[in-house]
């Protein structure tokens, strides 16, 4: 059993098989961090390249740890720093790194498909850690683990994606991701920041908060980007706090066992309450936690297969 | 492309049963009672054989023995050069093996490779007394330093035969299977 591309970029690329195959290594992997000595030997003499054109804290940290968890070299290369300054190309930055020969290269990229040119570029593994408003794989495959520990059949599950849709990467993961394993998606934000034809993904789309998360097993709350501000998406954080933000009040129309999710980093007091971001239904602790099994699951699985 | 036939059952229920009751005996002889020994059964026919075992130590002994499960994958020497990627199954052991007498349980002892893997994975858990290997079937041909202190079996084989243990628990029959290779 394996996965059969030699990269991660999508969940659209990936079948609903290969996620359970993932989710159920994932479980696997998990009880290495209860242990004294965090390390097994796995990926003995495997070379893990973490290239992060963006910030990032839980995704390189985690994909870090990963890496070091199975005994992997792990290199991170943090653009400001690097030749990238320079005015080097994504494309002679990718041939320079595989003359060291790396055995993966983690990416995040402002440029929706970074990763794919990449990919078609270099004879190692790539995961996609993010490429612009396209996808964020990893963040939906370890919501999709820390769905399955509290509620372990997926399917029929009824998940609200409430915020800035339009340019979120985590929610179109997720919303190919929860589809392919037999959610129901809705999504819900203003009007500006909700894609056209949103619904042509298969999802329900919302207006109004409330009746987003009426009936719902999960919701999930983005990031507020605040530089989308200034180009006149909404008007100011407090209204999109009272129309958008889950509080307390607002809670009260959900499930009372509704689990709440978001995928970091958040804005206290904007998207989401600092009562319901500590609160006891809140799975974002969770979310960070089970982030390291997931990428050591998939690197598992790209780096040691029968294509190296 | 070949395919295998089966030669022969070398064990059936009664005695599996009749050879799980002796190492039961026996692991008791050995360590003048129970009192710190712990079975860890590798995933996953190990597993069920390290519960039998234990059910059978509790008859004896009137106390329980505490079982734990090791999946010894990511310690795997082949890792890479396998033909299909092995599934990473959970270790599950719900106490410490610091100090403990540890028996590894394993259906099959073959090249030793598993039973490495298996030293290996147990040593990053804690640093227990001592180590012993129980096996159902010891079917020889070592390729590395490993003997058992307690077979169910000592069975001959060549190379290119299989030796195959059914356990009920997973496979709904007890019984030990002895696979030819056949050429097509």
């Amino acid at each position: 059993m394996g996965l059969t591309s030699k990269d991660l970029l999508g969940i659209q690329g990936i079948t609903s098989e290969e996620i359970r195959l993932i989710l159920d290594t994932a479980a696997s992997m998990k009880e290495i961090a209860s242990r004294d000595i965090k390390k097994v030997p796995t990926l003995r003499g495997k070379t893990i390249i973490n290239l992060f054109y963006e910030p990032s804290t839980r995704t390189r940290t985690s994909f870090e740890i990963a890496g070091k968890w199975l005994s992997a070299d792990v290199i991170n290369i943090s653009t400001s720093s690097s030749s990238v300054v320079k005015g080097e190309s994504l494309k002679d930055t990718g041939l320079t790194l595989q003359a060291m020969h790396p055995d993966v290269v983690v990416i995040r990229h402002a440029v929706s498909g970074a990763p794919h040119l990449l990919a078609k570029l270099l004879k190692c593994s790539i995961i996609n850690a993010g490429d612009g408003a396209h996808e964020h794989p990893t963040q939906a495959l370890l919501d999709l683990f820390t769905i399955r520990e509290r509620r372990p059949t997926l399917e029929g599950l009824k998940v609200a994606i409430v915020g800035d849709i339009l340019h979120s990467r985590v929610a179109r993961s997720n919303i190919f991701a929860m589809q392919k394993m037999g959610m129901h998606v809705r999504v819900c934000g203003p009007p500006t920041l909700l894609p056209r034809y949103v619904e042509s993904l298969g999802v329900e789309k919302h207006l109004s908060v409330e009746r987003a998360i009426a009936d719902v097993d999960i919701i999930m709350m983005l990031r507020v980007q605040r530089e989308r501000m200034g180009a006149g998406l909404f008007p100011t954080l407090r209204e999109y706090s009272k129309l958008f933000g889950l509080n307390l009040d607002r809670l009260k129309m959900a499930r009372p066992d509704v689990l709440i999710m978001h995928p970091g980093p958040i804005n206290r007091g904007v998207e989401i309450a600092p009562e319901v971001a500590d609160g006891p239904y809140s799975l974002i602790q969770d979310q960070v936690e089970n982030g390291v099994a997931i990428r050591m699951a998939l690197l598992y699985l790209l780096a040691g297969g029968q294509n190296n | 492309m070949s395919t295998r036939r089966e030669k022969a059952q070398v064990l059936d229920p009664v005695g599996m049963g009749r050879a799980i009751t002796r190492i039961a005996h026996e692991i008791g002889e050995r360590n003048k009672g129970v009192e710190g020994v712990v079975l860890i059964g590798l995933r996953s026919r190990g597993v069920e054989l390290a519960q039998r075992i234990a059910a059978k130590l509790e008859e004896i002994e009137g106390v329980k023995v505490p079982v734990g499960a090791l999946d010894i994958t990511l310690y795997r020497d082949d890792f890479g050069r396998a033909a299909t990627q092995p599934v990473v199954r959970r270790t599950e052991i719900p106490f410490s093996v610091n100090d403990k007498r540890v028996v590894l349980v394993d259906d099959v002892l073959f090249t030793g490779r598993t039973t490495r893997a298996a030293l290996d994975g147990l040593m990053d858990l804690g640093r227990p007394q001592c180590v012993q290997l129980a096996v159902l079937v010891d079917r020889g041909h070592r390729e590395l330093p490993i003997r058992a202190d307690y077979v169910g079996k000592n069975l001959p084989t060549s190379r290119n035969e299989a030796v195959q243990v059914f356990m009920a628990e997973e496979d709904s029959v007890d019984k030990v299977v002895i696979y030819e290779a056949v050429e097509e």
